[in-house]
């Protein structure tokens, strides 16, 4: 209960129609006499002291009618949804329990209802059931009916390949037995929740149906004939229209506020919220001076995210041009969130922060935003790990290509093209005219991944982020995309970063291998030592645990028990030491990145 | 139809994709049979109307103190005096023809009413729709954009219950408010009637104000799902301007669940003009349905449901049509 008061407009909602309901019940027999108090002496009047809205042509009291109109507007309005509500299920779960014909019959019919507007089928029902508030409730529950046979085949399907459907199933049970049994109860709490979005639309329904002289007639009034009768005179006496709209308006807006909650609720699991207190920045050490070699520089790069969690704390890397560097760990050990951090494309409410990070020698904190738009738009290219996902499947592949050289060099279109399709072409596509003017669908998964390689060539690449880009592709195709890959670092004289949590690949592919756990640097390691020459013991395990034509098949594969702790579990020593065989209890303290031979670090105390 | 009540499913607009041409076929065959059996069922629906009226229609439409002369004049002219069967099919051919029987009123052919009112509903409905869309969209997408990953909390809740509130309030009170502020009050408008074009505002936008907070919410949840995707990822690493990447990027693959609300909005917005036009006394349709209905003046009630039925059915095929070829996954995951 407490969830509808939460938002603002659970908490409307909720006031709203606790107040129709207050009104519905007390009402009459406060306002009733009133309401029905026939006084010659002031028909028609305007709004005044005495009739705040004014009174009819009897010289009832117009406020009073519409305090007391309450009741059979929402009585109707219940009483209209129910039908339409009883009638509506049954109808749904009717094609669960007919033979198939019948139930294509019945799954047909309901499908052509859904599309008629409600007001037309209230109509249709209105002319056969005739004039009077009989005739608008029925229609109105008419109306309603086949949103909710919709609504219950869907659930019902939903529910349909549950276990214990199937078990049922199988075990023999009637299929009526089923459906009453197994499927109803089971989708019965969203049914009811969207009763208050259907009572909604019923009262609106009603209100327009004696709006329109459909509904409700003389004597009996509700909301809907009040307007009826006060809409002739709005232009004299526009208060007397008033009350009756703003009673229809505000009772839908509560069933409606109302509704959307229930309804959400219905299908949101509880989302904890986290504290927003980003954590302090970790502490900068002594930073040494800038390598103006070096295309990619990152020192203490961090990732925080509100609630204190730090899923990349403290990372330094450098990369020089040409060079391929290996950025491996498991999932979750923030490596391709180092990737969006250097591309700044951590996704809100991340926050990065970094002692320095600079790209082809340009600080990127120091640039003007337009220049470090240019810088990033043509210096790095990135490649993601799902190809199709990663170009737009609304655009044609050349025209993707082209608008990095019309938007950043100021290239013409013609250009552009002329240009993209080169690249396509560079990157050995064949056919690159053709496939130019393909969307990406009509393109392999290996031709889309050297498409967005080709992209990332459009420009004058640098530093080229390559975020797993093999992992969604046949293994046959894998080898072609890590060939490319190699051929264009070495044509371009850019860098790439090649982040993995396959060792293999990386050993096979880099000159240099980073292995990260836990969001912060172990290793970093030149590929020849790889194999035999890792000092610490998470590298070493990884290493261990791939087979090799040597590897006894008959033993179960090499594993390393336990699990990554999560950012937000880490705590101050080694984040390593609970699955390490090595671990002493200085690992409770954790162990810097220190030189460890050439070209060599490692964070283990054991190492040293 | 199933096509047509499908929800939006988050299906994207796949623009330019073809489908192979018998699929296509198949495809285009299959919703074309569904229609005429649509158009069957609609037949003998508009036809059983005046059957299912309990009593005498035709007594219930003169009142009881009509003389039996005319009573059976009026029986015969109706054809109720034949077999049901022989009934049907006379009717099924008239209406086939063009023929839709007389007023029992004025004495008007019920096809000439039609042809002389549809017109004038048509502009109102579509005129709406596509002001709708205009505003919904771009707003929705703006909303989607700022309210990403649930940054500007405000913004959201300001922007969820603005248009819960906007579609709670049906067309009839926004028409009222409308005549009552800007064409009584301010005097901008004429309040009721068709004229020159400042006629067409007050009643277009009463019919646009709960669609178009529909269509924004839609395309909000749409917007926020598409940035979630590495396309968008990319483009965003390829560092384009925002209006670049809104609007050719993200537009195009937000539109297809759009466009199927937009499509069925179009026909309730023609059903939900019956209010509209009441309250503007806009020589559509509605009024003239509204009026046949109170007066028992059933040839007509039948002919103007029929018709609309008829603009229900049409406008749900081509927008099925439309979306296999925008989208064809869709119209392939049908078969």
């Amino acid at each position: 209960m407490r969830h509808l008061l939460r938002t603002p407009a659970g908490l409307a909602g909720t006031t709203l129609v606790a107040l129709m309901v207050i009104l519905a019940i007390a009402g009459p027999p406060i306002w009733g006499a009133e309401a029905e108090r026939i006084d010659p002496a002031v028909i028609l009047q305007g709004a005044s002291a005495a009739h705040p809205l004014g009174t009819d042509n009897l010289g009832r009291d117009i406020l009073a009618r519409v305090l007391v109109a309450g009741r059979l507007s929402l009585f109707l309005a219940l009483l209209a949804t129910l039908i339409g509500a009883i009638g509506g299920t049954v109808l749904g779960a009717l094609p669960a329990v007919l033979p198939r014909r019948p139930a294509r019959l019945v799954t047909g019919t309901v499908n052509a209802l859904v599309a008629f507007p409600g007001l037309l089928l209230a109509m249709f029902t209105a002319v056969i059931a005739g004039l009077g508030a009989r005739g608008a409730v029925l229609g109105i529950g008419v109306a309603i009916a086949p949103g909710f046979a919709r609504l219950t085949q869907t659930l019902a399907a939903s529910v349909a390949g549950a276990d214990y459907v199937s078990a049922a199933r199988m075990l023999g049970v009637p299929r009526r037995r089923i459906m009453t049994r197994h499927v109803l109860p089971n989708i019965a709490e969203p049914l009811i929740l969207n009763l208050t979005q259907a009572l909604g639309g019923a009262l609106l329904g009603l209100a327009g149906m004696s709006f329109l002289g459909l509904g409700v007639q003389p004597p009996s009034f509700d909301w809907g004939r009040l307007l009826f009768d006060g809409f002739g005179r709005i232009y004299s006496t526009p208060a007397v229209a008033l009350g009756p709209a703003v009673a229809v308006a505000l009772a839908g807006i509560g069933f409606n506020l109302l509704g959307d909650v229930l309804a959400r609720a219905a299908s949101r699991t509880a989302v904890p919220a986290g504290k927003a207190a980003p954590q302090a920045a970790s502490m900068p050490g002594e930073l040494d001076a800038p390598d103006p070699e070096a295309v990619l520089e990152v020192r203490d790069l961090t990732v925080t995210f509100p609630g204190g969690v730090t899923p990349v704390r403290g990372l330094s890397l450098t990369v020089a041009p040409g060079e391929i560097v290996g950025l491996v760990g498991e999932s979750g050990s923030g490596k391709s969130l180092t990737a969006s951090a250097i591309g700044g494309l951590v996704p809100y409410p991340g926050e990065v922060s970094a002692a320095r990070l600079r790209l082809c020698g340009t600080d990127l904190g120091e640039l003007p935003e337009q220049e470090r738009r240019k810088l990033l738009g043509t210096s790095l290219a990135m490649v993601f790990q799902d190809p199709m996902a990663s170009l737009n499947p609304a655009l044609r592949v050349g025209g993707q290509l082209a608008e990095v050289a019309t938007v950043h060099q100021g290239a013409s279109r013609a250009e552009a093209r002329t240009r993209a399709v080169d690249r396509l072409g560079h990157v050995r596509i064949p056919e690159p005219e053709r496939r130019a003017r393909q969307h990406p669908h009509e393109l392999s998964g290996g031709m889309r991944q050297r498409a967005v390689i080709a992209m990332g060539l459009m420009g004058t690449p640098r530093l080229i982020i390559a975020d797993e880009p093999t992992t969604a592709l046949d293994v046959t195709v894998q080898r072609q995309i890590l060939r490319l890959l190699r051929e264009v670092t070495g044509e371009s004289g850019a860098a790439t970063l090649f982040i993995s949590h396959d060792i293999a690949v990386v050993g096979e592919l880099c000159h240099r291998v980073v292995v990260m756990y836990a969001g912060r640097v172990v290793e970093e390691l030149p590929v020849e030592k790889l194999a035999s020459g890792a000092a610490h013991p998470y590298t070493r395990a990884l290493v261990a645990s791939l087979p090799d034509m040597d590897t006894d098949r008959s033993l179960p594969l090499a594993s390393i028990p336990g699990h990554q702790p999560s950012p937000a579990e880490l705590g101050p020593g080694c984040a390593f030491a609970a699955r390490c065989e090595l671990a002493t209890g200085r690992c409770a303290e954790r162990p810097p990145l220190i030189p460890y031979g050439k070209a060599h670090q490692v964070a283990c105390w054991e190492a040293s | 139809m199933a096509g047509t009540s499908r929800l939006p499913a988050g299906g994207r607009l796949l623009a330019g994709r073809v489908l192979p041409g018998r699929a296509r076929g198949a495809f285009v065959l299959r919703h074309l049979v569904r229609f005429v059996i649509s158009l069957a069922a609609l037949l003998v629906a508009s036809f059983a109307m005046i059957h299912l009226i309990p009593g005498d229609p035709v007594r219930a439409s003169l009142g009881p103190a009509a003389p039996v002369e005319l009573i059976a004049a009026r029986r015969a002219a109706l054809g109720l005096d034949q077999p049901l069967l022989s009934q049907l099919v006379s009717y099924v051919r008239n209406v086939l023809g063009g023929e839709f029987g007389t007023s029992f009123l004025s004495g008007e052919p019920v096809g000439e009413v039609i042809a002389a009112r549809l017109p004038n509903t048509l502009v109102l409905a579509l005129l709406a729709t596509v002001v709708a869309l205009l505003v919904a969209v771009p707003l929705g997408m703006w909303a989607g954009v700022r309210t990403e990953n649930g940054r500007n909390r405000g913004t959201e809740a300001t922007f969820t219950s603005a248009t819960g509130a906007a579609v709670a309030v049906p067309e009839f009170l926004y028409s009222i408010a409308l005549v009552t502020v800007f064409a009584i009050g301010l005097g901008w408008f004429p309040p009721a009637g068709r004229g020159g074009p400042e006629s067409y505002v007050l009643p277009i936008l009463a019919l646009a104000i709960a669609p178009a907070a529909m269509i924004a919410r839609i395309s909000r949840v749409e917007t926020l799902r598409e940035l979630g995707t590495d396309y968008v990822r990319l483009a965003r690493a390829k560092r384009l301007p925002a209006a670049r990447l809104y609007v050719r990027h993200l537009l195009p693959n937000t539109l297809t669940a759009t466009l199927t609300v937009g499509g069925l909005l179009l026909t309730s917005l023609i059903a939900e003009s019956v209010l509209v036009e009441y309250v503007f006394a806009w020589p559509g349709l509605g009024l003239r349905v509204v009026e046949s209905i109170t007066q028992k003046d059933y040839p007509v009630a039948q002919g103007v449901i029929l018709v609309y039925g008829v603009i229900v059915l049409t406008v749900n095929l081509l927008v099925d049509l439309l979306l296999g070829v925008l989208d064809p996954t869709s119209a392939l995951k049908e078969s």
